[in-house]
């Protein structure tokens, strides 16, 4: 039997501060100042939640934000300052039932140990409905608020970067699977907790970093947790077809996100991983108001604030939710599983997804009435991967 | 009596990977889900507690080169696990044991910042320090520390927080809309520090946070450990939990503080402490007895005396006599990634001490190791056990404890409905908490320092 899940159009939505412009915080509705409070995030996932998307995700980074992609920017007129956002989604993950939560993670400066049991973590939080989204930092503040590395240099500084992410998802994976999930035996007659034998230490020695195992961090519900990449071109198209469960990208129209959706599956192949499921899903800017006019005047006025207009990797979109819908399904014939939506105001974008898209979506019977699995595995339509160190009996 | 009786500070660890936490009983639950951490923490508020404790290990136990499977093994991540437990709680203090050696200021720093905001201002870290090979093999620093730099480093990974907490002075988010100012300062969170073990420098990235810094704890017990704590904790987590040796640690901490310019109630004494309840002294002793016999089956008594012998025991008999043969001296190669093991500092000595007591008390290995180890703190009837909490804090053998439940979760239950009502009612514990954050709890003062700017200079003066 076909789930009936497979193929349909999965939603998400992409956290950032106020929202993705940088003038968003002076918006009438924004709460500026409540960005370092639980209560903030709190309200934003649950929303996501009761419009019944499927993940949303938290971005994050070891330095000030900045519009420059290497340094500080030292500008005061727009958000700085964040939280930890593998925190920021285990504090919103008790107070949330179905929606998956993807923080991001910098690959380049911590430590794939910690990472791989904090994920885990959440995921026994949540009862299976952690992920997590990996990024490479090739910022310089960055490198001195660590002082214990220089980043690559040379001609494949770049490679470098990702290939070290890659040894990196390696070892929270195999991190995630050195606990088997009978492990725990509770034997009373012989007085062992654990079944030794079931406890695998995962001796992984790469370039960058040597992990010997096993998790301090019993195997999550989900086995393996979701592993997301953002990706622009063909270095970290490499790192999702290779190590990722979820890629993200930033098509402009539905030919690029063919030509997007065909190179990943050519990787993958490349990779020996054509049987194995991952999850293309398009970057979006959004503005969304009830008339298309409305929404490219808020874009106009929000440029016009920030003194510049906001370019963004992703398509901006400015219209209403109905049209956003049309744009939705037309990309998603083309092989991809489906959306991140950036808001480019919270909150008012966000519950333009949540009330007006979503809605929109199901009177089309696009998107599902209710949740229909329990993980977020489960909603994306994977499965529970068989432990790797499982003895095949 | 003269002056105010003390009030008395509790707080509840949440039973460990070590012999004290009974998993083979029926009412043992899960040490992984988070419904047991909820249940746990909703019990400590409950009660009126200061705060949940957890403590951390970074490479899973080995005897004989293979994982000890005889006790609770698996955690949960610390900063995960409290930042989920803040969700379920609204004045409990959250305190997570964070190791200085297998991390960087800068990350530790923006962790406990964060969940310091995202609880309102509940968070406590327990700075521990380890040295050793055998858990850096998890870790990129890899390698290990000389014995002799463990404190140093941690100082300095902690001083180094410090200046990361008070790179923000708590002003500088104006967010104002109509003027279009966000940050007030565009040097907003500016810090550096250059030494030996920390050549950093930048802009940290969290503001500041309602407690301005994490309530601190310290927990080792050498005489670097209680300077390290007379000079830079708030509290300290001790194994002193009887009577007299409660005293001499705390005359004895709380001495070391003028020379840090401290008074003695800028540092608590929380020893670590397991308790057995009964509705009778009797019935809590008959009950007490049970309970060591869970914590050391036959296996476990074999397990700790290898660890002091330092050699492989599997063929003596639990229910028989000690070895004839004496402990193998030098490094111990038998037990990894166990603190216990280097408390024997002369195993010749104190196996000839323990096969003195067995022959003395006909004791066999299993009831000697009952004997010589982990007997509970507290044992009684609810009213004794308060009485004794309460004697022992007026003594100054402590400012309160750390309880210790031997179940998971439900461990902590029967404490909070019958023996905190009775501290209550003699007036030495809160009846409601004080504020919102961990510091109101513990009568301490709010993170110092607001106002002052460390400059990168600065900070090169003072390291």
């Amino acid at each position: 039997m076909t789930d009936p899940e497979a193929g349909r159009l999965r939603l998400a939505v992409a956290l950032d501060g106020a929202g993705w412009h940088p003038a968003a915080w002076r918006e009438p509705d924004a709460r500026p100042g409540e960005l370092f409070s639980a209560g903030y995030w709190t309200d934003l996932v649950t929303e996501a939640e009761r419009g019944g998307l499927d993940f949303v995700t938290f971005e994050d980074g070891l330095s000030l934000q900045s519009a420059d992609r290497y340094q500080r920017d030292c500008r005061t007129d727009q958000v700085r300052g964040r939280l930890d956002a593998v925190l920021i989604a285990a504090r919103v993950g008790p107070l949330t039932r179905h929606i998956g939560l993807i923080p991001s993670v910098i690959v380049t400066h911590t430590e794939p140990f910690h990472i791989s049991k904090a994920i885990a973590t959440l995921d026994w939080v949540t009862s299976g409905r952690a992920g997590v989204r990996l990024r490479v930092s090739a910022r310089r503040d960055e490198v001195t608020h660590f002082g214990r590395r220089e980043l690559p240099a040379g001609p494949h500084a770049r490679e470098d970067l990702f290939a070290e992410a890659a040894d990196y998802v390696e070892v929270l994976r195999r991190l995630w699977d050195s606990w088997e999930d009978d492990a725990e035996i509770r034997d009373v007659d012989t007085g062992r907790f654990v079944d030794r034998d079931k406890l695998h230490y995962i001796d992984f020695s790469g370039r960058w970093f040597s992990v010997r195992g096993p998790s301090i961090t019993p195997r999550p519900p989900q086995g393996q947790p979701v592993v997301a990449a953002l990706a622009h071109e063909r270095v970290p198209y490499q790192l999702v077809a290779e190590s990722a469960d979820i890629g993200f990208v930033t098509p402009h129209d539905s030919r690029q996100a063919r030509a997007i959706v065909a190179e990943i599956r050519a990787l993958q192949d490349g990779f020996g991983r054509a049987a194995q499921t991952v999850r293309v899903v398009a970057d979006l800017l959004v503005y969304l108001d009830d008339r298309r006019s409305r929404a490219e005047q808020r874009r106009a006025r929000l440029d016009e604030r920030a003194g510049r207009e906001y370019q963004s990797d992703a398509l901006s979109f400015a219209g209403t939710p109905a049209e956003l819908a049309d744009l939705l399904l037309e990309w998603h014939q083309t092989g991809l599983t489906g959306f991140r939506l950036r808001p480019a105001a919270i909150p008012h974008d966000l519950t333009q997804i949540t009330r007006a898209l979503v809605p929109e979506l199901r009177r089309r019977r696009a998107f599902p009435d209710s949740y229909g699995a329990p993980t977020l595995r489960g909603l994306l339509g994977l499965s529970r991967p068989v432990n790797r160190y499982a003895s095949a009996s | 009596m003269t002056g105010p009786v003390k009030q008395v500070h509790l707080a509840a660890h949440f039973p460990g990977v070590n012999n004290t936490t009974v998993w083979s009983d029926p009412r043992a639950g899960s040490h992984i889900a988070f419904s047991s951490f909820a249940h746990f923490a909703r019990t400590a508020e409950r009660a009126k507690f200061d705060f949940l404790f957890l403590a951390e290990g970074l490479r899973l136990r080995e005897q004989h080169g293979k994982i000890y499977d005889l006790d609770v093994v698996g955690r949960p991540d610390t900063f995960t696990i409290l930042a989920a437990l803040a969700a379920v709680t609204s004045h409990l203090g959250l305190a997570g044991t964070i190791n200085s050696t297998f991390n960087e200021p800068y990350e530790v720093a923006r962790q406990f910042a964060s969940l310091d905001h995202l609880s309102g201002g509940r968070a406590a870290w327990n700075v521990v320090t380890s040295w050793d090979a055998f858990t850096g093999e998890n870790f990129r620093r890899g390698g290990f520390l000389p014995q002799s730099e463990r404190y140093e480093r941690a100082r300095t990974f902690l001083h180094t927080t410090w200046q990361l907490f008070d790179s923000w002075h708590g002003g500088e988010i104006a967010a104002d809309k109509a003027s279009g100012v966000f940050l007030t300062d565009p040097g907003a969170g500016r810090f550096g520090h250059h030494d030996a073990h920390f050549d950093i420098e930048g802009h940290f990235d969290v503001p500041r946070s309602p407690q301005g810094r994490p309530v601190i704890f310290q927990a080792g017990d050498s005489d670097e450990g209680r300077e390290f704590a007379a000079s830079d904790a708030d509290a300290i987590f001790s194994r002193h939990s009887t009577l007299d040796a409660g005293r001499a640690f705390y005359a004895d901490v709380k001495g070391r503080l003028p020379k840090y310019g401290r008074s003695p109630d800028e540092l608590l004494i929380l020893p670590a402490a397991t308790f057995v309840l009964g509705d009778t002294d009797a019935e809590a002793a008959e009950l007490a007895h049970e309970v060591r016999l869970q914590q050391v089956s036959g296996a476990t008594a074999i397990a700790f005396l290898e660890q002091l012998w330092n050699r492989d025991l599997s063929g003596y008999d639990p229910d028989g006599p000690l070895p004839d043969v004496d402990p193998v001296p030098g490094e111990n190669t038998t037990a990894r990634g166990r603190a216990s093991v280097r408390m024997h500092r002369d195993p010749v000595a104190t196996a000839r001490d323990w096969r003195e007591r067995a022959e003395a008390g006909k004791l066999s290995i299993r009831e000697l190791i009952i004997e010589v180890t982990g007997r509970q703190s507290f044992i009684g009837s609810p009213t004794t056990i308060a009485d004794t909490i309460n004697r022992y804090v007026q003594a100054d053998a402590s400012d309160g404890y750390i309880l210790v439940p031997h179940i998971t979760p439900g461990g902590l239950d029967e404490f909070a409905d019958k023996v905190v009502p009775l501290l209550q009612e003699r007036g030495v514990f809160r009846v409601e908490y004080a504020g919102p954050t961990l510091r109101e709890q513990l009568g301490l003062p709010l993170g110092p320092v607001a106002g002052l700017r460390v400059t990168s200079d600065a900070a090169r003066d003072a390291s």
